[in-house]
C-alpha cells in the first residue's frame, strides 16, 4: 500500500497492473503517442449488415480475456449490455472485461455471469447492484472507477484497449452511419460512444431503427463501424430519458439553490459570456432557475451551457441566455428534441467534453459548475461513489472533470440526509479532491475553500452566511449525533482513478 | 407502568420514525433503521430514555426508523406510549 497526497492508502498493484498514487503537486502528464488500432478496408460491394448479435460477436473475433464496451446514454432503460453478455456466455467465451461508459441497476442481470467467470473485471464505474454485490463480497471482480474525461483518456492512451465496442445506435443505416436523435430508442447525444468508435479495435453498431442509407445528420460515421446489427429493441424508452426533469419544491433545496446562485453572482463571473453547467437533480435545476432570473434581470448573455443537458438549459438557449449548448448526454425529452433540430445545440464527445489529455476540453472553459455530494469533508474532498453505509453505488460522471476545469466549483447538498451529516472529518471515499472544490453550500451555511479569501470577503459583503467548515461540521453533528464509522475489511474491491490516471482512493469490502 | 394496548405513532417518510407498541411481559425494543450501522446505539439510547422517563416497565416496541433526529424519536415514542395508555371509549 502507498500513501497518496490526500493521505489515502492505495494499492501499488491492482488487478495485475502497477498503479500510481495521486499526487496533487505532481499530476501525471501524457507520454508518447495516442493508441492506434489496425488499419481496415471494406471493399466496394461488401456488406456490414449481420443477422444478429451472436453473428457480430463471432465476426468480431471476440475471445477469452478480451474487453468489450457499451455506452450508457440509454441509462437504466438499456437492453444491450445484458443481451451482449448473454450471447458471449452462450458462445462459451470467458474472462471478459467490461469497459462501458457506465453500468446501471438494470445491469444487475450480469451478476450471475460475473459469478460464472464470463465477466471477470470492470474497467468502469458502477451504479447500483453490481457495486453493492462487490461491496458485500458476493462477487470477485476488480473495478476501476473513472470520470467521463478519465475514460476518454484511458482509451486514448491505450491504458484500456477495447477489443469490441457495441454501440447502441437509435438511428442507423446499413453502412453504420448513426445518430441518437430519432427512433423508438432516441436518446439524443451519443457523446460517450464517440471515443469507442474512434479507439475500439472493432466497432459494432446495434440498432432497432435501420433507415435507408445515408443517415442524416451523421454523428458517428460509417468509416468507424465494422458491422451493423438489427435487434428488436435497444431499450425501454420510458427509462431511457426522463419525460421531464423538474425544479425541486423542497424548501431546503430551494434555500440552498438561492444561496448557490448568490455565490455565483458574488463571484463576479455572472456577466456576458458566462458559461455554466449543472446536473439534472431538483436542487441543481433550482440553481439554474435562480441564475436564469438573474441573467434575465441584468440582461446578461451567456456563452454556453454544457454537460448532461436538461429541458431547463434548452429553455435558456431558446431565450437567448446561452449562445450554444455543448451536449455529451441528454437527460430529458426536451433535450433530445432540441439536439435533433437546433444547430446551436451541439453534440460533443466525452473527449471534447472532459479529457484532461488533449488540446483542451470544454470543462476548461467553464465558469461555474453546480455539483452534488454524498459526503464532503473538512478538507473539501467530495465523495459521490460510496454511500455512507460503505457500498459502492455511484459512478463519478463528470464530477472530477468539471470541478478541475471550472473557475468556480460549487457543491450543493442538504446539511443532513436521513440523519447522516453531510460534512465529516474524512469522507468515506474521495471522488474529487478538495483542491478542486471552491464552495460548499448547505442550508445551514456556506463554506469557502481557504484558497479563496477574496471570494469569502465578497460573500460576507453580500450578506451570505459564510461559516468556517469546521464550525459547520460541528453544528451539524450536534444535531445528528456522531455516526459510528462503517467497518471495512482489507480487501480492495475498486480503485477510484483521478482524471489523470493516478489513484485517488480505494474502496474496500464492507465488514457485515 | 405497562403498555396496556396496541398503538402506533409516526410515518414512514424519510427522516421520520414509525413506532409500534404492544403489551408484553418484558421490555423489548426492536430497531430496524436505514442508518442502523451508524446510529443504532443513539436511537436505542433515546428510546430507552423516553421509556424510562415515562415509567414504562414492560411492553414490546418495534421501530422502523428512516433517519429521524433525536427530537422526532422522542416525540414519536412519547406519543405511542400515551396512545397505548388511553382507555377504550
Amino acid at each position: 500500500m502507498a500513501l497518496n497526497s490526500l493521505g489515502r492508502y492505495v494499492p501499488e498493484t491492482f488487478n495485475g497492473i502497477k498503479r500510481t498514487p495521486y499526487n496533487s503537486e505532481a499530476l501525471l502528464t501524457p507520454q508518447g503517442n495516442e493508441y492506434s488500432r489496425p488499419v481496415k478496408i471494406v471493399r466496394p460491394g461488401e456488406r456490414k449488415l449481420l443477422s444478429g448479435l451472436r453473428e457480430a460477436i463471432i465476426a468480431s473475433g471476440l475471445k477469452d480475456g478480451m474487453t468489450i464496451a457499451t455506452h450508457h446514454h440509454l441509462r437504466n432503460g438499456d437492453f444491450l449490455l445484458n443481451q451482449v453478455v448473454k450471447e458471449i456466455d452462450a458462445l462459451g467465451i470467458r474472462n471478459i472485461t467490461i469497459a462501458s461508459s457506465s453500468v446501471h441497476p438494470v445491469h444487475a442481470e450480469i451478476i450471475p455471469y460475473i459469478k460464472k467467470g464470463v465477466i471477470t473485471s470492470l474497467e468502469c464505474g458502477v451504479n447500483g447492484p453490481v457495486g453493492e454485490a462487490a461491496s458485500k463480497g458476493e462477487i470477485d471482480c476488480p473495478i476501476i472507477v473513472r470520470s467521463h474525461g478519465g475514460r476518454a483518456r484511458s482509451m486514448m492512451t491505450g491504458e484500456v484497449v477495447v477489443d469490441v465496442a457495441f454501440v447502441a445506435a437509435p438511428c442507423c443505416d446499413e453502412y453504420g452511419n448513426m445518430n441518437g436523435y430519432f427512433g423508438p430508442s432516441a436518446c439524443g447525444s451519443l457523446g460517450y460512444s464517440h471515443v469507442d468508435a474512434r479507439y475500439a479495435k472493432t466497432v459494432v453498431a446495434v440498432t432497432d431503427n435501420l433507415v435507408p442509407y445515408p443517415v442524416c445528420p451523421v454523428v458517428i460515421p460509417q468509416t468507424c463501424i465494422d458491422y451493423v446489427v438489427q435487434v428488436e429493441s435497444l431499450g425501454d424508452p420510458k427509462k431511457i430519458v426522463s419525460t421531464t426533469t423538474r425544479v425541486t419544491k423542497d424548501p431546503i433545496g430551494l434555500m440552498i439553490a438561492k444561496y448557490a446562485a448568490e455565490v455565483i453572482r458574488a463571484s463576479g463571473l455572472l456577466k456576458n459570456g458566462f458559461s455554466f453547467q449543472t446536473g439534472a437533480g431538483g436542487t441543481s435545476l433550482a440553481v439554474a432557475d435562480n441564475v436564469r432570473r438573474m441573467m434575465l434581470e441584468e440582461k446578461i448573455k451567456g456563452s454556453f451551457g454544457s454537460g448532461g443537458i436538461t429541458g431547463y438549459f434548452v429553455d435558456m438557449l431558446e431565450e437567448g441566455l446561452f449562445q450554444t449548448l455543448l451536449d455529451v448526454q441528454c437527460f430529458d425529452l426536451r433535450a433530445v428534441e432540441s439536439i435533433s433540430k437546433n444547430m446551436c445545440h451541439q453534440e460533443i464527445s466525452a473527449d471534447t467534453y472532459a479529457n484532461p489529455f488533449n488540446c483542451g476540453a470544454v470543462v476548461n472553459m467553464l465558469d461555474a459548475v453546480i455539483l452534488g455530494a454524498t459526503e464532503v469533508d473538512v478538507d473539501f474532498n467530495v465523495n459521490v461513489n460510496t454511500e455512507s453505509n460503505g457500498y459502492l453505488l455511484h459512478n463519478t460522471g463528470g464530477h472530477t472533470d468539471t470541478a478541475a476545469g471550472a473557475k468556480l466549483a460549487i457543491i450543493v447538498a442538504p446539511s443532513i440526509r436521513g440523519r447522516l451529516p453531510i460534512i465529516l472529518d474524512q469522507v468515506t471515499t474521495v471522488t474529487t479532491p478538495g483542491e478542486n472544490i471552491d464552495v460548499i453550500v448547505t442550508e445551514r451555511g456556506i463554506a469557502v475553500n481557504s484558497k479563496h479569501e477574496d471570494l469569502k470577503k465578497e460573500l460576507i459583503k453580500a450578506k451570505i452566511p459564510v461559516k468556517d467548515i469546521h464550525d459547520l461540521r460541528k453544528e451539524i453533528t450536534q444535531i445528528t449525533g456522531v455516526p459510528r464509522p462503517v467497518e471495512f475489511t482489507d480487501d480492495v474491491i475498486a480503485l477510484v482513478e483521478y482524471r489523470d490516471g493516478s489513484i485517488i482512493d480505494s474502496v474496500r469490502r464492507v465488514k457485515e | 407502568m405497562k403498555i396496556a394496548r396496541r398503538a402506533q405513532a409516526g410515518t414512514m417518510q424519510s427522516s421520520d420514525i414509525m413506532v409500534f407498541a404492544e403489551p408484553g411481559d418484558e421490555l423489548i425494543i426492536e430497531i430496524d433503521s436505514t442508518v442502523a450501522k451508524q446510529y443504532e446505539h443513539l436511537i436505542r439510547a433515546k428510546i430507552t430514555e423516553v421509556i424510562e422517563r415515562m415509567n414504562v416497565t414492560s411492553g414490546i416496541f418495534r421501530i422502523k426508523d428512516r433517519g429521524a433526529l433525536d427530537y422526532a424519536i422522542a416525540a414519536r415514542v412519547e406519543a405511542v406510549i400515551s396512545r397505548a395508555q388511553e382507555q377504550e371509549a
